[in-house]
């Protein structure tokens, strides 16, 4: 998968957990200040992420996500 | 002196069985219409449901919220949140109305977020821990709907939830005039919202034999004071009233509905959920909301029963207002349109308090055809009644002995 799809599909997460326009979940955006999205709804992020592409995102990698590029390669890599 | 503080009603929002807002509810009720009906859902027949009926709400919450809000509350906070938008914007306030460090919100629930808590419940034992959602808690918490309105608003004078089963949302209008008057605030958005149609709690009250097995003719299922009376009928939905001082209310120059003269709270002492038989505590709470609004029994010319249809509880609940108020009040039910709203019972009641005030109409008594002969009082049937109410109270008691009474006159 590449990392053009990798993001598409996060962005699709990103718009029905938080509701942020899947357009505006591009690489240089913080999740925190950015996108407005706080630490529940990146947990549920997070899960269905997981689900998504079949990768696993412990807690202490999950704290080292801060923007949409880093939580793509992180995908990348892992999944 | 607080003592001389006066508790005005400036804002109403609702959301019920009868209607998607207070014009809806209230026109609905006037014209007599039922919000009760068949339940659809696939758990009435695999448990072989004894009840089948409920008052559903006539508009769903998603079909009013973004999808994203939503997604991220439980039903009763839908309905709470709701409401609230719309008693706020019908009291005309605005960003810069109020301090909000002199604004309260007050909303109560019988059972709070019931449906959230079964339905991850089941996610957690077919799928596992994770398909949890972290949000489940602030859901699931009987406080959650009076959070999720404390946070829309900003209000930092307090954020209450008080819990008193049926009694809650009038203990909530309670708790709004005790913060008006005790100085603590000049607006309190407050209420109650209830949400817990569920094959739970269905088979619970069933269980108890406390709700109408009418199922082959719903409409007609909920019907107080009436002889055919055979229990309640659960419904959902929320009432909301903007409470303000009246000299901080006429000072931005806000329209005024009703006057919350009083309030009455008292506890039967008796037992878990059936009312002590000759209604004492009951009428104490009457009473004392007489005594806190300085008005005399015979100041006051309706009232706005409690009535849940039951073959008990109604005719408690007129010896009680025989002996705070005496025999000449006219009564109305609103339950037999509305069915039981639990938490937000006393909330949307008292705003068809405030509207038969205003109107100088008192709604009727839904499927009230033969009156219960121990129920001595002159209680309207058939069509709304034209009459100006001089002073009104309106009644709700809770499972647990909780009684409240508030009493209301005009602005």
């Amino acid at each position: 998968m590449s990392n053009e799809d990798i993001q598409k599909g996060l962005a699709e997460i990103v718009e029905e957990v938080a509701g942020v326009a899947a357009d505006d979940v591009t690489t240089e955006k913080s999740f925190v200040d950015d996108l407005d999205i706080d630490s529940l709804s990146m947990v549920e992020i997070a899960v269905q992420a997981e689900d998504k592409f079949g990768v696993k995102i412990p807690d202490d990698e999950l704290a080292n996500l801060k923007t949409v590029g880093d939580a793509v390669n992180y995908i990348s890599a892992n999944a | 002196m607080t003592k001389n503080v006066e508790v005005v009603i400036t804002g109403l929002g609702a959301t019920t069985p009868l209607g998607g807002d207070v014009p809806t509810t209230w026109d609905a009720l006037l014209a007599g219409r039922s919000g009760v009906a068949p339940l659809t859902e696939d758990w009435v027949e695999r448990f072989d449901l004894p009840v089948r009926i409920a008052a559903r709400l006539a508009v769903e919450p998603t079909d009013v919220l973004p999808r994203v809000e939503a997604r991220r509350l439980d039903r009763a906070e839908q309905v709470a949140l709701i409401a609230s938008r719309q008693a706020w914007e019908d009291a005309g306030l605005t960003e810069d109305s109020v301090d909000k460090e002199r604004l309260a919100v007050v909303i109560g629930t019988g059972i709070g977020g019931v449906t959230t808590l079964l339905d991850y419940d089941d996610l957690l034992e077919s799928s596992g821990v994770r398909k949890v959602t972290p949000l489940i808690v602030p859901m699931l918490m009987p406080n959650g709907p009076a959070a999720h309105v404390g946070l829309e608003f900003k209000a930092r004078a307090g954020v209450h939830a008080p819990v008193s089963a049926c009694a809650s949302g009038a203990e909530a209008l309670a708790w709004a005039y005790r913060m008006i008057r005790d100085g603590e605030a000049d607006v309190v958005v407050a209420g109650g919202a209830e949400a817990s149609i569920a094959a739970i709690t269905m088979a619970g009250f069933a269980q108890a034999r406390t709700m109408s097995t009418r199922n082959d003719a719903p409409q007609q299922a909920s019907r107080p004071f009436d002889t055919g009376r055979d229990g309640f009928v659960l419904g959902e939905g929320a009432g909301i009233v903007v409470l303000e001082r009246a000299d901080f209310a006429a000072a931005r120059g806000a329209r005024v509905y009703a006057k919350l003269a009083g309030i009455g709270t008292s506890a039967d002492g008796h037992h878990i959920t059936a009312a002590d038989p000759e209604g004492l505590g009951q009428g104490r709470a009457v009473a004392a909301a007489l005594r806190t609004a300085g008005l005399s029994g015979s100041d006051v010319n309706h009232v706005n029963c409690h009535a849940t249809s039951t073959p008990v509880g109604d005719v408690i609940e007129p010896r009680a207002i025989r002996r705070a108020v005496g025999d000449h009040p006219v009564l109305t039910a609103p339950k037999g349109s509305l069915g039981h709203l639990l938490g937000a019972a006393g909330a949307v009641e008292s705003i068809i308090t405030v509207l038969s005030i205003r109107d100088g109409v008192l709604p009727q008594t839904l499927n009230l055809e033969e009156q219960d002969p121990a129920v001595d009082f002159d209680v309207v049937s058939g069509e709304p009644r034209k009459m100006e109410v001089t002073a009104a109270v309106n009644n709700s008691f809770g499972f647990g002995g909780h009684n409240v009474a508030l009493a209301f006159t005009p602005a």
